[in-house]
């Protein structure tokens, strides 16, 4: 049957063999869905098999536990979620980077949009930083004038967002006016220095944080954020952040 | 019996666009029927989508998507399975494997051909060359200079498949990587303009390798509503002649039928693109006629 099929095949192609005898007369074209309705191939679901039940297992093997369910929306300015983002980077950055260059981060600035899925109550896993931080962003610390971290509190009252900040403490007036901006109990001094911790993302430009440019030097740690915080959770027995007065408006 | 339905459905859904001349062969002639499959932006996504999932819950899985292949190629042996970059990032298996599966489970499915997507750059280029020996497929791409990378000579501008004496040729073409790629990343590699790349491929394939079918596996994406000079696949189509088919990605663009555009020679090209995550699958096939004459403007579209 094959083998018939096949000789009929070669003689018709043989006879049309001449260059320039076939011609695309018809194309048709559509979109499949792949639905439930379709059932999987046995020996690719049996390959798969292995490698999903390592990740099942890693990614869900129990770290911390959550005392209550976090989300980003909870909060004016500032949020508890958001406050142990920007803490955990904080905590788990700057003893590298002291070791690194003698010097210790001033500040952590995060982005709000980053934040990418809530933590719920219960236990947390490596899968938790997975929802919560999926993209592969480092932790960047760049080298600031004073100047320019003014700069970066102008961004904070204008945009009116929780973005998450540590070791920055801001205080807006009722109309979102800069009433007190300091950093470890001072007021921002022009001239000085300040090491700020946030991510390449924003670094670069993301969320439109277009301050971080030009500085005085940057310093990749060549730390995922993702992994610096299943860093953070195995550290830590139980997670119960707050919202704090960190950022907050003044009113009447 | 689940898939005839789907065929109705997009036959009573479709358009037909006849081209002047003649639509039925006024000659005895013997049909040759080459059906392409593709995907892109699959970004790692091997499970299907669970069924909590606020948007795509159920649908999508690797598995799935190779008894479907499979199912096609029975029904035609002439068939190419062709991807269209982004085959990497965007679940625990990447971070965990570095793409190992992906290649792996592409190869258990037949890929024929893939070209590379900027996140496809994730692990360094040197991840993405440390991954090619689990590839038992090609990569194609025009527009990339490998010369001073480890790709340097792995990728190929083009490939010819023959089927059933049908020649057909496949060019790649990715996008423009700085700004979306970490330098440290892509490294050495330089971008060259990929319009003039395609219309040297499609010179080539056309005119020099004599193929029957000229198809493009592109990464610049589907259209840029805001930035309308912006290469894309659209503009592709517009600028260049003889490329027959464009399998798009980046965008995530899901097209329900494939988009007909005119090319430079104000011949139709046909761009498709089918979202992301292995949700869909898209089908296109071409029909032969042989015959002495070949009847200019004279094929039919039906998507």
């Amino acid at each position: 049957m094959k083998l018939r099929h096949l000789l009929l095949w070669s003689a018709l192609g043989f006879i049309l063999s001449c260059k320039n005898e076939v011609h695309l007369n018809k194309i048709e074209g559509q979109r499949i869905s792949i639905s439930d309705s379709i059932e999987s191939k046995t020996d690719i679901e049996a390959f798969i098999k292995p490698f999903r039940e390592r990740v099942t297992k890693d990614l869900d093997n129990v770290l911390a536990y959550a005392s209550d369910t976090y989300s980003k929306t909870d909060g004016e300015l500032n949020t508890a979620i958001g406050n142990f983002m920007a803490d955990a980077v904080y905590l788990e950055s700057n003893p590298i980077f002291k070791k690194r260059t003698g010097n210790s981060i001033d500040m952590v600035l995060l982005n709000h949009g980053g934040i990418r899925a809530i933590i719920s109550k219960g236990n947390i896993s490596a899968r938790t930083a997975y929802e919560i931080m999926p993209f592969d962003n480092e932790v960047v610390i760049i080298a600031m004038k004073g100047i320019k971290v003014k700069e970066l509190i102008r961004f904070l009252a204008e945009r009116k967002r929780a973005h998450p900040i540590s070791k920055l403490k801001l205080t807006l007036d009722q109309d979102y006016n800069i009433s007190e901006a300091s950093i470890n109990g001072k007021s921002i001094d022009d001239s000085k220095t300040y090491y700020v911790a946030t991510s390449d993302f924003l670094y670069e430009g993301g969320d439109r944080m277009t301050f971080f440019k030009p500085n005085e030097g940057v310093e990749n740690l060549d730390y995922k954020l993702r992994n610096l915080f299943i860093d953070h959770f195995k550290k830590i027995d139980t997670l119960s952040p707050t919202i704090d007065n960190r950022f907050t408006r003044l009113k009447k | 019996m689940k898939r005839r339905t789907f065929l109705q459905q997009t036959t009573a859904a479709g358009t037909l666009i006849g081209l002047g001349g003649l639509t039925l062969s006024s000659f005895s002639a013997k049909t040759k029927k080459i059906t392409i499959l593709h995907t892109n932006d699959v970004h790692s996504h091997i499970d299907p989508f669970g069924p909590n999932d606020g948007r795509n819950a159920n649908k999508g899985g690797v598995a799935r998507r190779a008894t479907l292949i499979e199912n096609v190629r029975r029904e035609n042996s002439n068939t190419l399975l062709l991807d269209a970059g982004d085959i990497f990032q965007g679940t625990p298996y990447f971070n965990y494997y570095g793409g190992e599966l992906e290649f792996k489970l592409m190869s258990m499915l037949k890929y024929d051909l893939a070209t590379i997507g900027n996140h496809d750059f994730d692990n360094s280029i040197d991840g993405l060359y440390a991954q090619l020996p689990n590839a038992k497929f090609d990569f194609v791409n025009a527009n990339y200079d490998f010369s001073n990378t480890v790709l340097d000579t792995h990728i190929k501008p083009y490939k010819i498949f023959i089927k059933d004496g049908i020649k057909i040729g496949i060019f790649g073409l990715g996008i423009e990587l700085e700004g979306l790629v970490n330098k440290k990343m892509y490294k050495e590699t330089v971008y060259l303009d990929p319009i003039e790349k395609a219309q040297d491929m499609s010179r080539i394939l056309k005119e020099d390798e004599q193929c029957d079918l000229i198809i493009c596996l592109s990464h610049l994406g589907y259209n840029y509503k805001n930035s309308p000079n912006k290469v894309s696949d659209l503009v592709l189509a517009r600028k260049t002649k003889d490329i027959d088919l464009i399998i798009g990605g980046h965008t995530h663009t899901f097209l329900k039928k494939p988009t007909i555009e005119r090319n430079s020679n104000n011949e139709n090209v046909l761009i498709n693109q089918v979202g992301c995550y292995g949700l869909y699958v898209g089908r296109i096939d071409f029909y032969f006629e042989s015959g002495k004459e070949k009847i200019a403007n004279s094929r039919t579209i039906i998507v």
